[in-house]
């Protein structure tokens, strides 16, 4: 399946739905996403990676990209994840250091809300 | 001779299409059914590295996926025709996890550093060897078949 993407915000924080293939043909849509809301001045984000079927290092490296552009800003980019098989590459890469990773899009709220 | 051999364009949108392909024959050849998302993320991994070089030194050149099975072993070699880029080189001959990724310091970073993707593969797959093979770099790696 191709890749779906779309955001809403949720109590101050933007919330971006992705569905579908993160590889090296789909991850530039998602990077263009997070850069444009990195322009809008939105830099409390919450990637929903639930209905992630395939995640690859393109797609982590884009990750990583928009959390340096967040983190200019004082922001934050949070996860959320409970498919063992996408967390796998995450743990591979050492990235589990580096992302805070969330059960639900509640959690992941509460949690930044609990560090401001 | 390789049970089944695709080449392809270096263009990203056939990537996928390779995943496909080596996941439907490592299903077929018996490669358990819980090591088949590493032998796509692996089989994934490599041919983007593939395209990667491809489109910088040699786009008109295709990239070569071999798929085996006549052994104890389901082997995938990816083979590329760009010329060999400096690799870490301990990911040639082990399965090492990159430092986390710093993230100090100014910049736009749009992908992880070289050999991320390499160490992915040695994470994810039994056996991996990286060897030059003509002008470019093969990256062989394999999984255990089940008894027939």
């Amino acid at each position: 399946m191709d890749l779906k993407l779309g955001h809403y915000n949720k109590d101050g924080i933007e919330v971006v739905d992705v569905e579908g293939e993160i590889d090296v043909y789909t991850a530039p849509r998602l990077r263009e996403l997070l850069i444009d809301l990195v322009n809008k001045k939105s830099y409390q984000l919450v990637v929903n990676m639930e209905r992630v079927e395939f995640l690859d290092s393109t797609g982590l490296g884009v990750l990583v990209g928009g959390l340096k552009r967040v983190r200019a800003h004082d922001g934050s980019l949070d996860l959320v994840c409970t498919q063992e098989r996408i967390l796998k590459i995450f743990r591979i890469t050492g990235l589990t250091k580096v992302f805070g990773i969330h059960d639900s899009v509640d959690d992941a709220i509460a949690a930044r809300k609990a560090e401001k | 001779m390789p049970t089944v051999e695709v080449t392809f364009t270096p263009l990203p949108a056939h990537v996928r299409t390779a995943r496909l392909v080596a996941t439907a024959v490592a299903r077929r050849s018996g490669v358990d059914e819980s090591l088949l998302d590493e032998v796509r993320l692996a089989v994934g991994e490599a041919c983007s590295r593939a395209v990667e070089a491809h489109r910088t030194h040699c786009p008109r050149t295709p990239i070569r996926v071999a798929l085996t099975d006549d052994s104890e072993r389901f082997e995938v070699v990816v083979t590329d025709a760009a010329p060999a880029e400096e690799m870490p080189a301990e990911l040639a001959s082990s399965s090492v996890a990159p430092e986390p990724v710093p993230l100090e310091g100014g910049g736009v970073v749009h992908q992880l550093p070289p050999g991320v993707g390499l160490a992915v593969i040695s994470g994810l797959a039994d056996d991996v060897r990286i060897s030059p093979a003509g002008d470019g770099t093969s990256v062989a790696m394999s999984w255990k078949r089940r008894a027939e």
